[in-house]
């Protein structure tokens, strides 16, 4: 990087131990002021650590920080937001019950004596900041009421509020459609011109291309190098983050679909006010075939998937597996009907955190004779370590010897290795796949889509539930787009894109009902 | 490495022994008594008879077993508050059964301590019911539910036919239900007389109320351990108490499970109701107060963090400081109240560090999600 334009921050060896792993080994990293830095590596490379130093929420074991050449020691976040540094975590540090404008406020009310908030004043600096920086908010609305769109941007609001000059966000995209994230690019940019330094956390290489200026390179705690992120495209990019050539793309061929063996018919649900949460859903699921449901979080996604795996039962319609009605079926003999479900939250549904990783991966298969005896019901414990070995070697899960480890000493990557290794062991004819790569970064998501595509492969039906737009386009053999509760587009990856995808995702545009007929 | 050792559940009891020990002396210091000499005496005067020893072992009997019902549910996810109550069910139905029916020895006991089981758990159950049911809290529904047994125990009581006239308590279980080792009867005949006559320490120890109690009470801890860890059953409540979500996503019933083990948990309770009873306790009387061996129980359960192994351990470690108490109290006029601030502390101090090995997963889990 060319040292000729003013630093806003230098960090400088900066090295962090947490207990056995070196989160970060003399780290360096110098940001301009007034660009967009992105930060990129795989999850477990550091950044995340990298960036909680900066705002005080974890101290460094070494190494030095200095703010506009001013050598700083930052202890705690208070210290970070009184020079002028903001951070906007992944997930939101907001109070729902409270309204947008009690948000950004909280913590630094303007008050008159005894503690009577100064209502007018708020109100007028809130507006001079979402005014000159196109962030668009309700300063009455409760946080409770508004899109996690909005709700960040309340964030952003929040930490310049607080005068940031310097913004952290970590993984600002994971919650944003296409044209949502679109929008904040553009605040990002116009924050920028106004002389804020910017430092996004990132894995996705398309963003940075997108908005970044310069990108910095972590892997496994090291610091690779910076580059100016116009003379490098997506592919170096990636290279550089995993250490070896990275396919981007699944290279997907093309199957012949078989016959349905997943029919949903006319399925609605309803909530306790009788607000439709799945209106009339009807879609067939065959071999070898890949359907995807897109849409934003919130559109009814979690009670389809609760629906087909039995934990509630659809108020109308009917559902068919194998030529098997199993509308009302449990848990347990959906399970034994053959579909299987890789559920969206690995820590509330797909594992038991505080067991082992063998406990784990037979959370279904316990009562099977070869992992307990069929009268006493006394385990088998030798057989479940056994196969959990199995397992963890034929899915590469890391460490080697996780059998014994609890699941919640395990990386996020290998958690989600030890659900797929599971379900897919349990050899369903039909499995449902909800977001499995959230959170994943490069290596893992590229293990997980092969997984998938070799079921695919082998014939079975896949059901793929996911808010990224570039899975759903590179994996799916048929796109269905839920909105509200309904299947509003049925679209194929080939004749279709994001842009045309986050339309129909965002409700602005349906098909009728000719035109699903792909 | 200070993680490795914050993790050892040893660590945190001795600490925790330490802490109590000195909270104590300081107690008895502030209220004008020599802490060493009270200590001294405490462990002095406990070994110096075996049966000062017995008698551990039978005040040990009960708070195991319902120390046991508290541990077992927590390992399932659940807060059995109701031990006292699942307790008094049980004396209720050792002294009713105890005293009305007529069955051979060996077998008199035997049928009253599954009946026991069957009340304490049934009446836990019905909490577990309760909760998948209407979702009411288990900590809420087993407390009620453990003054509606006090009360169902004072109205037995009081029924003309139970109640020995004149008394506020029920009659005497017949000999045949004892669970003592040898009856009374026998010990004080010719042949009992004999057959102790060159036995002084068998002599010393069955004056106290030595019963099958602790044997009972340390083979349901092993059946308990074995069950919540070796088997398929224990491996569902400990998946549904672990996570729900993830449990029921699996396809393992959690009302089933709910119900269950609360319903193991209660019988363990019911079972040391029904030991106190039909080994020393005799009668149940119109109470007006708690007993407290429920109570006791959760302090047994989180001494021994909830392993029903340890809970033997903790039962015995607890009976020890409590008569330990009443010797020191004895010998230098110390207020009991003072033995229960000690005890009090040592368990104060074994909750707060029970902390310690879950602290160190917390900060490890927390290290690696960020790192």
């Amino acid at each position: 990087m060319d040292k000729s334009s003013a630093l806003a921050i230098e960090m400088r060896g900066i090295s962090k131990r947490f207990s056995s792993v070196q989160a970060l080994d003399k780290v360096d990293l110098l940001v301009k002021k007034g660009t967009i830095h992105a930060l990129l590596g795989e999850n477990g490379a550091g950044k995340s650590t990298l960036m909680k130093i900066l705002y005080g929420l974890y101290s460094a074991d070494s190494g030095q920080i200095f703010l506009s050449d001013e050598q700083v020691e930052i202890k705690n976040p208070a210290q970070a937001i009184a020079r002028n540094i903001g951070m906007v975590h992944q997930h939101f540090m907001l109070v729902e019950n409270f309204t947008v404008a009690e948000n950004i406020i909280l913590g630094s009310e303007p008050h008159a004596p005894l503690g009577v908030l100064k209502q007018a004043e708020i109100e007028e600096r809130i507006n001079s900041f979402t005014s000159s920086y196109g962030l668009n908010v309700e300063a009455n609305e409760l946080i409770k009421d508004i899109s996690l769109a909005s709700q960040q941007r309340v964030e952003i609001l929040k930490a310049l509020y607080r005068g940031a000059e310097i913004l952290i966000l970590d993984e600002p995209t994971a919650v944003l459609t296409p044209q949502e994230a679109t929008a904040l690019f553009t605040t990002l940019r116009t924050l920028k011109e106004a002389g804020k330094t910017i430092i996004i956390i990132t894995h996705k290489l398309k963003e940075i291309k997108a908005v970044a200026d310069y990108c910095s390179i972590l892997r496994r705690g090291k610091y690779i190098k910076t580059v100016k992120v116009d003379e490098v495209d997506e592919a170096q990019l990636a290279e550089l983050m995993v250490g070896r050539e990275v396919r981007l793309s699944s290279g997907k061929k093309a199957l012949e679909a078989g016959e349905k063996i997943l029919e949903l018919q006319n399925i609605s649900v309803y909530d306790k006010h009788r607000l439709a949460k799945l209106k009339n859903l009807s879609f067939d699921l065959r071999r070898s075939e890949i359907v995807a449901i897109a849409g934003i979080d919130g559109n009814g996604q979690t009670e389809l998937i609760e629906v087909l795996t039995g934990l509630q039962n659809p108020d109308e319609g009917s559902i068919r597996l194998l030529n098997r009605d199993i509308t009302k079926a449990k848990p347990k003999e959906i399970h034994d009907a053959g579909l299987r479900a890789i559920h969206e939250d690995r820590h509330k549904r797909g594992l038991v955190l505080d067991f082992t990783v063998s406990e784990n991966t037979v959370l279904e298969a316990y009562p099977e004779e070869r992992f307990s005896s069929p009268k006493l019901g006394i385990l088998k414990a030798g057989a479940i370590r056994d196969y959990a070995n199995s397992l963890i070697k034929r899915f590469d899960v890391r460490p080697a010897d996780a059998a014994d480890k609890k699941a919640s000493n395990l990386s996020g990557g290998n958690q989600q290795k030890v659900i797929i290794a599971r379900e897919v062991d349990a050899d369903p004819a039909v499995l449902i796949a909800c977001q499995p790569s959230r959170g994943l970064d490069v290596g893992a998501i590229e293990f997980v889509h092969r997984e998938l595509l070799a079921q695919r492969a082998s014939g079975k039906a896949i059901l793929l539930v996911s808010f990224e737009l570039d899975e759903v386009l590179d994996l799916a053999d048929r796109i269905l787009v839920i909105y509200e509760g309904e299947i509003v587009a049925e679209l194929r990856p080939e004749s279709t894109d994001e842009r045309e995808i986050g339309l129909y995702m965002s409700g602005a545009k349906r098909q009728d009902e000719e035109a699903k007929v792909v | 490495m200070f993680k490795r050792i914050l993790k050892k559940p040893i660590t945190a009891i001795f600490l925790a022994l330490i802490f109590g020990f000195i909270a104590g002396a300081l107690v008895l210091w502030a209220a004008g008594y020599n802490p060493f000499q009270a200590y001294a005496i405490m462990f002095k005067s406990v070994f110096s008879k075996p049966k000062y020893l017995a008698q551990i072992l039978v005040n040990a009997a009960p708070i195991i077993l319902t120390g046991l019902a508290v541990a077992f549910a927590y390992n399932t996810g659940l807060f059995n508050i109701g031990a006292e109550g699942q307790y008094i069910a049980g004396t209720i139905i050792a002294a009713m059964l105890g005293y009305f029916w007529k069955l051979p020895p060996f077998i008199h006991p035997l049928v009253i301590m599954v009946i026991a089981f069957l009340a304490g758990g049934l009446l836990a159950a019905l909490a577990g019911w309760l909760k998948n049911r209407f979702g009411i809290h288990e900590v809420i529904s087993t407390i009620m539910l453990n003054w509606v047994v006090f009360y169902i125990n004072n109205f037995i009581a009081n029924q003309p036919g139970v109640q020995v006239f004149g008394s506020v308590h029920s009659h005497e279980i017949r000999d045949s239900a004892s669970l003592l080792f040898f009856s009374k009867d026998y010990l004080r005949s010719e042949a009992g007389r004999a057959f102790l006559a060159d036995k002084p320490f068998l002599r010393d120890i069955l004056r106290t109320a030595l019963s099958w109690g602790i044997p009972i009470a340390i083979l349901l801890a092993i059946l308990y351990w074995f069950i919540l860890k070796k088997t398929r059953l224990g491996y569902e409540m400990r998946a549904v108490g672990l996570n729900k979500d993830a449990a029921e996503f699996a396809g393992i019933s959690v009302p089933k499970n709910v119900f269950l083990s609360m319903f193991i948990s209660g019988g363990a309770a019911g079972l040391a109701g029904a030991v106190v009873v039909l080994s020393y306790g005799l009668y149940i009387s119109i109470l007006g107060a708690h007993e407290g061996y429920g109570w006791d129980g959760i302090s047994v359960s989180l001494i021994a963090q909830a392993n029903p192994l340890a809970c033997i351990f903790s039962g015995i470690l607890f009976a020890f400081l409590r008569f330990g108490g009443q010797l020191v109290q004895a010998s230098i006029q110390a207020p009991s109240e003072i033995i229960n601030i000690m005890i009090g502390a040592i368990v104060l101090a074994i909750a707060v560090s029970s902390l310690l090995p879950r602290l160190a997963d917390y900060l490890a889990r927390k290290e690696q999600s960020n790192a």
